[in-house]
């Protein structure tokens, strides 16, 4: 299981997705076919309404596609229940948002701990998995401060360890940076890379600011629901190594 | 998720507003607490019913004599003293249905000891009178049926009498004197407290009906009793009893038939019954109105529920985007619910078993507390949790989690 899940590709065709406002059909996505394939690292851009968001939410299993098939390796998920979608989100995909998210009441440890309580991992487990995970993202002796005693980096480091805590397929972060100053944004960015790199994991990144486009491997430009421009970034940027983590 | 993180979760999210979470209970504490207070104090009335009832004897019947017809004028029962004593002795004697019988009759008058003299009521029977009214001597013996056979001036005391007349002195032996004859006390009775009509059952003196007609009554009317009192075989027999008795005396009076009989027959259980259900009616009330408070505090929960789950849209949204399920959304509230019903109902129990305590106490009334109303209260307050929780709980789990995630 271990080693499919790392392989994990994401084919989506058709996607139509369209909404009722009042008695008007809004048509957010109008047909999109994307390909993502294992270890991809892709970033969205597009004016607001354009449909990046709802793509995001598809993709994320958090809503359902009007029309168009969604595969995972191959298996179709766009169409699971509610139940069986929340499954997928907690085994298979990892959230980053861009007001972090996190539960105020608990501790950095136990909100990474969260997406482990729904599937009965026992409390030993969770603890030394959050822990790791904490460690990977340079907040190991943060896990118990509550996330008002944390920077605005920091929170979106815990939560990118609650993301990556389930070794999740694909990790989806809607404007990740949009709430960070220009030098935590370079860190949290050089993280995605990071996780890319080492582990592989899908990412799949919606930003406004072309500077984080360009720690992508990948970008596609979305435009009134569809794609307009789909191209690999060339003069990508990588840092050499992570940044010292500012305490 | 399981049970028991669940619990901690809804722990200590009710531990983050504590002063909500305490008013809250504050409304099952109240509730539980009068229906645990008001079923003690019924509970309590029932009792004492109960065993003011066990005081009189158990399927008990009593005779009473009949009306006289003089110059056209008819009087009440009781009137004229229709029965004798060969009617008491053939009723117990004869009647299958019949454990044994007593002729009774009543008077009054001053009883004196030494300096000390006290009114009471005077009480002819034969010895087969205490067994029926399951009562028992405490000190001495009962008289005998050689005593009655020839009249003995001896005389049994009840409490109240024994109390007044000789305080600490042991009255057994001692000589009282009955309007103005001497009598021999032979025994004392035990305590049997109020009647079922209030009045006090050991402010008496019991002796031999025989002595009574003879030596005290001046009855016109020699052999005659004032009442007979029957007690049936069981509680089955009531009502055969009633109707043999009924058909022996018609035929030893010559009476005949209904409506000219010169005596009835009192179902005496029956009568104590009626009261048994009048206090029934009322412990049922004390509690309906008490379960009317259980309800307010369940009301209460619900409302604290959905404000709580409103104000949580975001952490709901969160939670079910790592992949919470509908379940476990419905089970984090729902248990929250039933955490806040059963902590107040377990303070309730406790505050009400106080309260009863404290009522019996200070008003002096008896209170009893049951486990089963105690058991019956705690789990009324889960259910309460569940009821009002379900609501809340169903429409948390039912968010759409983009919404959720969205709301501000």
């Amino acid at each position: 299981m271990e080693s499919k899940r790392v392989i994990a590709a994401i084919e989506v065709s058709g996607l139509v997705k369209t909404y009722r406002l009042g008695d008007v059909l809004v048509e957010a996505l109008k047909g999109i076919d994307l390909s993502i394939p294992a270890g991809e690292f892709l970033a969205v851009m597009g004016p607001s309404g354009s449909g990046k968001s709802t793509l995001m939410n598809i993709l994320g299993c958090l809503d359902r596609p009007t029309a168009g098939t969604y595969r995972i390796d191959g298996e179709e998920v766009g169409n699971l229940s509610r139940d069986g979608r929340a499954v997928l989100r907690r085994s298979r995909l990892g959230f980053v948002f861009q007001g972090f998210n996190l539960l105020s009441r608990l501790s950095a440890r136990e909100n990474v701990e969260l997406p482990m309580i729904y599937d009965a991992t026992p409390a030993p487990v969770r603890r030394e998995r959050a822990l790791s995970a904490l460690s990977s993202v340079g907040l190991a002796d943060r896990a118990h401060h509550l996330p008002s005693q944390l920077s605005g980096g920091q929170q979106q480091r815990v939560a990118i360890a609650r993301a990556i805590v389930n070794t999740p397929a694909m990790i989806l972060a809607d404007e990740p940076t949009g709430n960070l100053d220009s030098s935590t944004s370079e860190e949290i960015m050089r993280i995605f890379q990071l996780l890319n790199d080492e582990r592989r994991i899908t990412l799949v990144l919606v930003t406004h600011e072309p500077d984080i486009a360009l720690f992508a491997k990948r970008v596609v430009r979305f435009l009134d629901g569809r794609i307009v421009e789909d191209r690999p970034v060339a003069n990508r940027y990588r840092p050499s190594a992570l940044p010292e983590t500012r305490k | 998720m399981n049970l028991l993180s669940a619990g901690r979760v809804a722990f200590r999210s009710l531990r983050a507003n504590k002063m909500r979470s305490i008013l809250t209970m504050l409304g099952m504490i109240i509730g539980v607490a009068a229906v645990i207070i008001m079923v003690a104090i019924g509970e309590g009335a029932n009792q004492r019913i109960s065993a003011q009832i066990a005081s009189v004897g158990s399927n008990l019947l009593l005779v009473l004599p009949g009306s006289t017809t003089s110059g056209g004028l008819r009087s009440g029962f009781g009137s004229a003293p229709t029965l004798t004593m060969s009617d008491a002795r053939e009723i117990g004697k004869e009647l299958p249905s019949v454990r044994a019988a007593s002729p009774a009759m009543r008077s009054s008058g001053p009883v004196v000891y030494g300096n000390q003299n006290w009114s009471t009521i005077l009480q002819g029977a034969v010895p087969e009178y205490l067994e029926m009214r399951e009562w028992n001597i405490v000190s001495g013996r009962n008289f005998t049926a050689q005593e009655t056979e020839s009249a003995s001036k001896v005389c049994l005391l009840g409490r109240t009498v024994a109390d007044y007349l000789f305080g600490t002195e042991d009255p057994v032996g001692k000589i009282v004197r009955i309007k103005r004859s001497p009598f021999t006390v032979v025994g004392v009775l035990d305590r049997k407290g109020q009647s079922p009509q209030g009045q006090d059952q050991d402010d008496v003196v019991v002796l031999p009906i025989t002595t009574m007609q003879k030596k005290l009554a001046g009855s016109a009317h020699v052999g005659a009793v004032g009442v007979i009192m029957v007690q049936a075989m069981d509680a089955d027999h009531i009502k055969d009893a009633e109707r043999q008795v009924t058909e022996l005396l018609r035929q030893r009076h010559r009476t005949g038939q209904a409506g000219i009989d010169d005596f009835s027959v009192r179902n005496l259980s029956e009568m104590l019954a009626l009261a048994e259900s009048a206090t029934r009616i009322m412990s049922l009330l004390l509690g309906g109105i008490a379960s009317v408070s259980l309800l307010v505090g369940g009301i209460g929960i619900m409302n604290i529920m959905l404000v709580s789950v409103t104000e949580r849209t975001r952490e709901i949204g969160i939670r079910m985007a790592v992949g919470a399920r509908e379940r476990d959304i419905l089970s984090q509230f729902l248990i929250e619910a039933v955490i806040l019903a059963l902590t107040g109902g377990a303070v309730g129990i406790l505050l009400g078993s106080g309260g009863a305590i404290l009522t019996s106490r200070l008003a002096g009334w008896t209170t009893v507390i049951s486990p089963g109303a105690v058991l019956l209260a705690f789990g009324f307050s889960a259910a309460v949790g569940v009821f009002f929780g379900f609501y809340p709980a169903r429409k948390a789990s039912r968010m759409d989690p983009i919404d959720a995630l969205r709301y501000e």
